[in-house]
């Protein structure tokens, strides 16, 4: 609901096209990449609404249903604007995620845990495994791809130790809680992840714009260095990001777990490149400093409505969703060096 | 550089004093060569194969076939070979492939395309034409994560990351989502046998020849060093750094995809989803283990060869001693961090309490008391 919202404010590049100077001032704005997100968002909303109009396109639900499917990839967006605000990144987070659903399935199924009681365990595993990446980089000075990367393998190895094969969850509670839903006017609905989605997205409103340590985690994205001279605790910023990064990767798993409602040894699979993906169309620096967490809400809706146009097309194959994501995530790149190379 | 001396005590208490100290002299500088470490695990572990299977160092002639342990080894660590020589060259240069594992199936797919297509997929020129268009679709790969990053400037890791993940999708539009089968002998023939050997023990020995004469014996390899230390200051002194880094990605590209279509020859299929997977991992880390630093600036395409070599013996010591499969990405992804500490200045001054810029403690000298 927040597209319609920001789609008057993308009114001034196509005016300012013609106007050479306010064009170059607006390549050197930050939200420039943000008013491109949203810009295309309603082209395409508009596009398929024009296609496929008759296939009911036009309804509350399919909006809603961007929320509802993609709820697990907003949170684990969210960690991962914290990570990459801060200037690093995180390719951790499509293992921790399968990790998360196969571990919450091994325990509800085959050992009949309590759910109240594995949610949580599932959240602090996340957090820790985030914690311990967060102290290597920092304390050892290495590399946070090298190590998120080894994090990469360790979790979808873990997975697989848990089970081998995929555990389908038949629980009660799990069922109630996935077909759990809240009525919204107009005949839509949300799911109970799409409201967990954006509770979570609140919280990391509040705390990166509203909170000290928001501030921190910009300010070590715009120069490490500098932060240290301001009196930035740099080592538990960090620490605290890939925390906040791990968090967020297991919560997602459990609303990937509650969506699919089965634990899969590659569930996820390379999930990493669409949240970071979302983060970087949302308008976040891939460099770090600057950025907008609500963008990075844009950036996820305009990837659920590429697979929901894929879908509604129906005669193409799931693989474009992939392909579609790479070349949007390069473009946008793209775009960041362009504005990169004006600013200076 | 040599403290040898003001250690020693008591281990020559055998021989005499001064042959006693000149053999743990020598025992010294070996073991502080690069090279040394990752040998001895390489020996190590093959004598843990040893108890079980007296046979493991044999190789016998079969059906006018080479066989045994070690050429098996040889046959399933050849792609990894490869794809690990050319991440070696793009990690010099301080940049990093992911999309090594992707590259692998875009070019096995692409070849084995080009083949089920053929009117005679057994024909010689069919195999050809399917090995050519596979490795211009590496080609093409290497020059396009060369072209965002050296051209663009875009983070490796990102630039990469992006074919990594959209490369399966090229891979599975290539094979329509089916694994493609094909029935072509000539085809068969590319990683099949030439002769006694396997033919990936030749191609890799080849790449691996020429690739260190071009870097070693032309300044390459010390232009590459040079951009990977510090491209700006490399361009500054001359050195088009921007070629060298371009050239590298192609190199790695080409690199996989040779590995690519050593890999469907040998299976005769493509599967899309699963050919090169986890191969950035088995790159990355028989890098590590060969002693090239991830920082970039230096490399050792030796010590790349010997860590493919550990990692292909330790898969196939772990199945051989009955360790489920799945426990080796949890196994290769920790030794990818141990490595990586160990050569951290700040975890040497740290932990280990050694001062920076001095080499790991030699523990050989120790037990040579016992």
């Amino acid at each position: 609901m927040t597209a319609p919202v920001l789609d008057t404010s993308e009114t001034p590049p196509k005016r300012a096209a013609d106007r050479p100077k306010r064009f170059a001032a607006l390549l050197g704005s930050k939200r420039l990449p943000v008013y491109v997100t949203a810009a295309l968002f309603v082209a395409m909303y508009i596009g398929g609404y024009s296609r496929y109009q008759n296939l009911n396109f036009g309804t509350g639900q399919v909006v809603a249903n961007l929320f509802v499917d993609n709820c697990y990839l907003l949170v684990a967006a969210v960690g991962a604007t914290f990570v990459i605000l801060s200037g690093g990144i995180d390719l951790s987070i499509g293992s921790m995620i399968g990790f998360t659903t196969m571990l919450t399935a091994f325990l509800v199924q085959k050992e009949h845990w309590p759910v109240l009681l594995v949610a949580p365990l599932a959240l602090a595993i996340g957090a820790a495994g985030g914690a311990l990446m967060g102290y290597v980089i920092h304390e050892f000075e290495i590399q946070p791809f090298i190590v998120t990367l080894a994090g990469l393998f360790l979790f979808r190895g873990l997975c697989e130790m848990v089970n081998k094969e995929s555990i389908q969850i038949t629980d009660h509670t799990v069922t109630r809680l996935a077909l759990f839903h809240i009525q919204l006017p107009g005949d839509t609905f949300l799911s109970l992840g799409a409201v967990l989605s954006l509770v979570v997205l609140a919280a990391a409103v509040y705390v990166l714009h509203h909170t000290r340590f928001g501030r921190r985690v910009y300010a070590l994205g715009g120069n490490e260095h500098s932060a240290l001279l301001m009196g930035v605790p740099v080592g538990r910023t960090k620490i605290a990001v890939y925390t906040v990064s791990g968090f967020c990767s297991a919560f997602a798993g459990l609303l990937f777990t509650l969506y699919i409602q089965s634990g899969d040894p590659l569930h996820a699979l390379g999930l990493e490149l669409d949240a970071i993906a979302a983060v970087v169309i949302g308008g976040t620096l891939l460099t770090g400093g600057s950025g907008y967490v609500l963008g990075t809400l844009l950036g996820v809706l305009v990837l659920g409505l590429i697979k929901t146009l894929i879908s509604f097309e129906g005669t193409l194959s799931s693989w474009w969703t992939k392909i579609a994501t790479g070349a949007l995530l390069l473009a946008f790149i793209l775009l960041q060096r362009v504005m990169a190379a004006k600013r200076r | 550089m040599n403290t040898v001396g003001t250690e020693t005590s008591g281990t020559d208490t055998a021989t005499s004093g001064a042959s006693g100290n000149e053999a743990l002299a020598r025992l010294r500088r070996a073991a502080s060569h690069r090279l040394f470490w990752p040998a001895v695990i390489l020996v190590g572990l093959m004598l843990v194969n040893l108890p079980s299977t007296p046979d493991y160092f044999s190789i016998g002639v079969r059906h006018g076939h080479l066989y045994g342990s070690l050429i098996n080894i040889l046959i399933f660590t050849a792609p990894q070979i490869l794809v690990g020589v050319g991440l070696t060259l793009v990690i010099a240069t301080s940049g990093i492939d992911l999309s090594v594992g992707a590259v692998v199936a875009i070019a096995g797919t692409a070849a084995c395309w080009w083949v089920v297509h053929a009117s005679d997929q057994n024909a010689a020129t069919t195999a050809l034409a399917a090995a050519g268009i596979g490795l211009a679709a590496g080609l093409a790969c290497g020059a396009w994560n060369g072209f965002f990053v050296a051209r663009m400037g875009v983070q490796p890791i990102v630039a990469t990351l992006t074919l990594m993940v959209a490369g399966r999708g090229v891979a599975q539009l290539i094979g329509n989502g089916q694994i493609i089968t094909v029935n072509s002998s000539s085809y068969a023939l590319i990683g099949g046998w030439w002769g006694p050997l396997p033919s990936g023990i030749l191609i890799a020995a080849a790449v691996v020849v020429l690739t260190i004469l071009l870097t070693r014996r032309t300044a390459l390899g010390m232009l590459i060093e040079a951009v990977g230390g510090n491209a700006e200051a490399a361009r500054l002194a001359g050195v088009r750094a921007t070629r060298i880094k371009m050239t590298a990605y192609i190199f790695c590209g080409f690199c996989a995809a040779a590995a690519g279509l050593l890999l469907t020859s040998n299976t005769s299929s493509a599967d899309a989803n699963n050919s090169g997977l986890w191969y950035e991992l088995y790159g990355i880390l028989a890098v590590v283990l060969g002693g090239t630093s991830l920082a970039g600036g230096r490399f050792h395409i030796g010590g790349t060869v010997l860590g493919a070599l550990v990692i292909g013996t330790l898969n196939n010591t772990l199945f051989a001693l009955g360790v489920p499969s799945q426990s080796n990405l949890v196994f290769e992804g920790g030794v990818v961090i141990v490595v990586c500490l160990l050569g951290s200045p700040k975890f040497r001054t740290k932990v280990l309490n050694l001062r920076p810029g001095r080499r790991l403690p030699v523990p050989a000298a120790p037990t040579t008391e016992a």
